[in-house]
């Protein structure tokens, strides 16, 4: 198991290399000149100069990538444009609220998408089965900010059950539609996956041998069934994780959410270039975490994975 | 060259075209489906009852009208037909759907056919770029490219999505070439003495190309949410033309007291993205044996 960790968490590091890469590059694609960026097609030029030499912009690109990297280290990302104050700062300000958002749309999608799952292969060629899998479809086909919008006019504008929007301070009441509209997609996925998964176990002698010992149904159906079927799932999951973070940008760009996608956005309507790429950054650093944690728990679980390495 | 090998490989390619297909229910919905949407993209300047960016004299009597006999649809702020702009946004949808794919495909796949078959530093290099690539959420990365290009638009919104989703094709031909490498009538080329890029594009690539059309079809799904994705964000295509993503995010602002403007592009985002999961479904089935129950 060790040797395991250590070679997976040591694949992860040129990844992590070439993430860092891109962002460098394109901060570089991006700005052209920072300096000039900041200051105006008017700045004195010995001013523009005594700042580019103060921020190492007159070396060549690989030194000034070793700087870049040299700060991130440090967790430094520069200063935001617009509010003159650290991008590691606003970032660890907006993350916890994202963090909720995604974990919630988790669970969502979890329940709902196992439950459908379960009860289409069970029904397996039923029109119950027909309809888990119509509504599954439907899931990974509807524009995640789009179901968002026709959930807050039927659960908010309507029947008035939620709030139409906004933090609400951490209340339950609001984070209740953000997260169905984020996990629905999720769901859809993982409604099929559990039942193709669950329809091949079941196909398994050892399941014949369950039911013909007389077990009840739904011991087999759980304990034999889902529990041989659930690796793919967890994986889906895992993966699931990043599908999660493309809807931020979305999800709480419609409910007001105050979470890292709006800073992304807003950030990309006020020009504020080094907030983009920080939260950008850190984006792909919470989905390649997330991705070797599953993969970590994945070999606990099955240690086929791991002597296979 | 021998009777078998040849067989097996012209076989796979003919089993592409559609004489040869047992269609799955799948396929048949999803087609007419898309037919139906396709033909309102080709045919919207004839279809549409009103020029979808003419304002009407007389402005008041026609903001934001609901839904009735002369606007199906209602009208927006400008008393433009909603109807008009709904069929106007399906060329832009489609357009940039179907021509993103088009593009990133070829990449993928020559990415892909050069990782799987050279191996080695190659593959390690083209491998870790996609990994990087993928690390990103592709709407965000996306968002941020859109922020470096300056100008959002019909081109920068294609680019942008180019960049991004080039690298699933590049993962699928890979293991597809990795795993046919030792397949017996590969093996049999190589022996033959075929050159590399005989192989690798008369043997190994036709071998491929069923997943890769499967592929393809999700691939324009996904592009078609991606740029409804960054048409809402603002980010995408500009006035005055118009996309369904971008209808949406001009509907938004009335979300609340007139609904319908939200309502109509959304169920087309969601009726075509649909017909290509229910085509990419079917196609799957009937294209990939392992898969048959």
């Amino acid at each position: 198991m060790r040797r395991y960790v250590l070679s997976r968490c040591g694949q992860a590091v040129p990844v992590l290399f070439g993430v860092t890469l891109i962002t460098f590059l394109l901060t570089h694609v991006a700005l052209g000149d920072p300096v000039r960026a900041m200051m105006g097609q008017r700045a004195d030029p010995e001013v523009v100069a005594r700042i580019r030499a103060e921020y190492g912009l007159d070396k060549p690109l690989w030194h000034r990538y070793a700087l870049y990297m040299g700060k991130l280290l440090v967790g430094d990302l520069g200063y935001s444009y617009r509010q003159g104050r650290p991008v590691s700062e606003t970032l660890a300000e907006r993350l916890p609220a994202t963090v909720r958002l995604a974990v919630a749309a988790m669970v969502v999608a979890l329940v709902f998408g196992m439950t459908a799952g379960i009860v289409a292969a069970v029904r397996h060629n039923t029109g119950v089965d027909l309809l888990m899998m119509t509504l599954s479809l439907l899931g990974i086909s509807t524009p995640v900010f789009w179901l968002g919008m026709m959930l807050i006019l039927l659960f908010a504008v309507s029947l008035g059950w939620f709030p139409i929007s906004g933090y609400g301070d951490g209340a339950f009441g609001h984070l209740v539609l953000p997260a169905l509209t984020l996990g629905a997609l999720q769901a859809g996925y993982i409604a099929r996956m559990t039942r193709s998964a669950l329809l091949e176990v079941l196909r398994q002698e050892y399941v014949r041998t369950a039911r013909a010992k007389g077990l009840k149904e739904r011991v087999v159906i759980l304990k034999h069934g889902l529990r041989n079927g659930i690796l793919p799932i967890l994986t889906l999951a895992g993966i699931g994780l990043g599908d999660l973070l493309v809807g931020a940008p979305l999800t709480e760009t419609v409910f007001g959410w105050p979470g890292l996608g709006r800073l992304l956005v807003a950030a990309v309507g006020n020009r504020d270039l080094p907030v983009v790429l920080g939260a950008t950054l850190l984006f792909a650093l919470i989905y390649l975490g997330a991705n070797l944690v599953v993969d970590l728990a994945y070999a606990l679980v099955d240690p086929r994975v791991r002597l296979a390495e | 060259m021998s009777e078998r090998v040849r067989r097996g490989t012209e076989r796979s390619v003919r089993g592409l075209f559609p004489g040869q297909w047992q269609w799955s229910p799948g396929m048949v919905l999803g087609s007419l489906i898309l037919l139906f949407f396709g033909l309102m993209a080709l045919l919207s300047t004839l279809l549409a009852p009103y020029d979808p960016t003419r304002i009407p004299e007389g402005l008041q009597g026609f903001s934001l009208l609901p839904p009735r006999g002369d606007h199906w649809f209602g009208t927006d702020l400008l008393g433009r037909d909603l109807l008009s702009r709904v069929l106007y946004g399906a060329r832009i949808s489609l357009l940039v759907g179907i021509v993103v794919e088009l593009v990133v495909t070829p990449i993928g796949v020559i990415i892909g056919l050069f990782a799987g078959y050279f191996g080695g530093r190659m593959d390690s290099v083209l491998m870790r770029t996609t990994d990087a690539v993928m690390a990103f959420p592709a709407l965000v990365l996306a968002i941020a490219l859109t922020a470096v290009l300056e100008q959002p638009g019909l081109l920068s919104v294609i680019i942008v999505l180019t960049a991004v989703r080039w690298t699933t094709v590049a993962r699928l031909v890979r293991v597809q070439v990795l795993s046919l490498r030792e397949a017996e009538h590969i093996a049999a080329i190589v022996a033959l003495g075929a050159g590399k890029g005989r192989i690798i594009f008369r043997h190994l690539l036709p071998n491929c190309l069923a997943p890769i059309l499967v592929a393809m079809t999700f691939g324009v799904a996904s592009n078609i949410l991606s740029e409804a994705g960054l048409g809402f964000l603002g980010l995408g295509i500009q006035p005055p033309m118009v996309s369904w993503g971008s209808l949406l995010a001009e509907g938004v602002v009335y979300l609340t007291a007139k609904p319908w403007l939200c309502v109509f592009p959304g169920l087309a985002i969601t009726c075509t993205v649909l017909g290509f999961h229910v085509l990419g479904d079917g196609l799957r089935d009937v294209l990939d044996p392992r898969l048959r129950s």
